[in-house]
């Protein structure tokens, strides 16, 4: 054996000492079959140590997302009333008097959204489209209103959210919308929702 | 033709060339030429003007663009060759605008199920191993028809090609720690609509990819300088563009772009959702409006393409339909990619239609428009991806022809 070949070697042995020893510690829930379909194959320790860990204040500033189940919502409350004022102020512009219809878009369910107009689709409404009351608060806080986003406090989000949810009739006009009782609002849509049924092949779907 | 030396060229004391001309009834007849004009077109006559430079250029005669409109902008299929398409011209699809990013202050945070919450640098990404992938990107919305005058980028000008370059997300997956039980994770973007998709982790292990490069240099601001998500063969809006977080979950978050706004009616009053995968489809970018064709020999080329593997097979037709043939795949043929394929035709100078349809490593046959629609209860929306057909007039015009309801 040369001087080489047993470099190779003795590399070779190291490469797999290097992954028996760097086995992930916790495994992803993977069948074997994706394992060896994953993208990089190259041998890698289980962990690098690059980057740094997340503190706690920067996850408070950045996770600001609201599932279904209300996980995520912050403290406060809001009603129509209240809400009506602010969408005046600041969201009329671009969804029209009362959210039935501008520039962003049709936001409110009225005979005209419902029907349409001959030969049209009827406009997506959150009464009509919208399957979870959750997202109206996220997507309000997130992006809106579009030339000014994030600019809305928790408390004028939960305030709009309640005047859209009653707007559309889903609501009673005095109900108060907090990080309890979101969550618990049914939306006319939500049963409307498949996921997808597609699976390539030779079936048209 | 009377001939001129380059004595006489230097000397000034031409003041005219002869040339060949034709005139509209084919007869040859010589016509004088100022000698100015044949001295600025001939490039053999003068040192070429522009030095080497820093940046390549294109050439001024090529007027490549994209097809912007508010929301977004359409990749010139018609005019491009091969598979890859130039970053520049990479089709565009913004939530509200494209953010100004610098690269230093840019970070990305995971956390949500996972043992170690983090946050990485474009610089800390760059340390991890890095992969590469050959895809194509497509909108779900990539779909118009209605009029004859419209060109492959007007019809379907939302998908393009680029080699993508960065870390795996099963690497970062590892990295963290991420716990048994997560199923989702949520992708979010540092743009101004913060955009949110809901992802299956199992697509995280498969072959997502946190990029920071296209075609070998650092992403464009367009397609989410620094870093984005790209998901292989997935509608493009699930590759949020400039990351910002990635959140592992248990559930889906049901943002507003996977309820209100990707998601399609498919009869009964039902409407899909989570239709990530782009279905096979296909496109003649030759012949194809707004350029004319002669009759004689015409290689019909075009792209076809699949989100859940690769391009089995792709056939044409030159007779509306009736017939059809299979055409040359050009390689490399790739996995969730923009494959060439082209067939050679003589055109006999009658009226006709040419189509084509892909076939993918499935068994999937591109569908017609009408089988679409009856399939989705008579709804069109997203994930439209029908057999495209051109008509071929006598006079050489090729223009598209409208999808019937």
């Amino acid at each position: 054996m040369t001087n080489r070949t047993c470099w190779r070697a003795g590399f070779l042995l190291g490469v797999v000492g290097l992954m028996a020893g760097f086995r992930p510690t916790t495994g992803p829930p993977l069948t074997s079959s994706a394992q060896t379909h994953s993208l990089d194959t190259i041998p890698a320790p289980a962990r690098f140590g690059f980057g740094r860990p997340a503190t706690t204040a920067e996850l408070t500033r950045l996770d600001i997302d609201v599932r279904p189940d209300g996980k995520g919502l912050p403290a406060g409350a809001g009603t129509a009333e209240r809400g009506k004022a602010i969408f005046a102020t600041k969201c009329a512009t671009c969804h029209g008097v009362g959210g039935t219809g501008g520039l962003g878009g049709a936001l409110v369910t009225t005979t005209m959204t419902t029907t349409g107009v001959a030969g049209k689709r009827p406009e997506k409404t959150i009464g009509n489209y919208w399957p979870y009351a959750t997202t109206v608060f996220d997507y309000v806080r997130r992006a809106m209103p579009f030339n000014e986003p994030g600019s809305l406090t928790d408390e004028e989000v939960y305030h709009l959210t309640a005047y859209l949810l009653h707007a559309n009739g889903i609501i009673d006009e005095k109900a108060t919308i907090t990080a309890q009782t979101l969550p618990t609002v049914v939306m006319p849509a939500q049963t409307l929702f498949i996921p997808d049924d597609r699976r390539g092949g030779s079936e048209i779907r | 033709m009377k001939k001129v030396n380059r004595r006489t060229w230097l000397s000034g004391a031409a003041t005219a060339a002869v040339a060949i001309a034709q005139t509209a009834t084919a007869k040859a007849v010589q016509v004088g030429v100022p000698i100015d004009q044949l001295w600025a077109d001939d490039p053999t006559k003068q040192p070429g003007g522009a030095p080497p430079g820093q940046v390549g250029t294109r050439s001024p005669f090529e007027k490549l663009v994209k097809n912007p409109s508010d929301i977004s902008s359409r990749t010139p299929l018609q005019d491009l060759h091969g598979i890859l398409t130039p970053s520049d011209l990479h089709f565009e699809r913004h939530h509200n605008g494209v953010p100004a990013i610098d690269p230093a202050k840019h970070e990305l945070l995971i956390h949500g199920m996972v043992d170690k919450p983090l946050v990485v640098t474009l610089a800390d990404l760059k340390r991890f191993p890095s992969v590469s992938h050959i895809a194509f990107l497509e909108c779900s919305g990539n779909f118009r028809t209605g009029k004859e005058t419209l060109s492959p980028q007007d019809i379907c000008g939302l998908t393009s090609q680029s080699e993508w370059t960065g870390v795996s997300l099963a690497t970062l997956f590892r990295e963290v720690g991420v716990r048994p039980g997560a199923s989702w994770f949520l992708a979010e973007g540092g743009d101004a609509a913060l955009m949110t998709r809901s992802i299956p982790v199992q697509k995280g292990w498969d072959d997502a990819i946190i990029a920071y490069a296209q075609n070998g240099e650092a992403l464009r601001p367009e397609q989410g300088y620094p870093v984005r998500l790209f998901l292989p063969g997935w509608e493009g809006n699930t590759s949020v563009k400039w990351l910002r977080r990635i959140e592992l979950g248990d559930a889906p978050w049901q943002t507003r772009e996977e309820t209100s706004k990707y998601t399609e009616a498919v009869g009964d009053g039902k409407i899909r959702q989570f239709s990530f995968d782009i279905d096979a489809r296909s496109i003649i970018t030759f012949p194809a409006y707004p350029a004319p064709v002669q009759r004689g020999w015409i290689e019909i080329r075009g792209l076809a393409w699949s989100g859940r593997g690769t391009i089995e097979r792709v056939e044409i037709s030159t007779d509306a339909g009736k017939s059809w043939q299979v055409a040359t795949l050009q390689q490399p043929v790739l996995d969730k990619a923009h494959t060439r394929f082209r067939l050679l035709w003589h055109w006999n100078g009658d009226e006709t239609e040419i189509m084509s349809r892909a076939v993918d490593s499935t068994g999937y046959v591109q569908p017609t428009y009408r089988q679409l629609l009856d399939a989705r209860g008579g709804n069109s929306g997203y994930h439209m991806n029908p057999i495209t057909a051109w008509q071929i007039k006598r006079d050489g015009r090729v223009l598209h022809r409208p999808e019937i309801r």
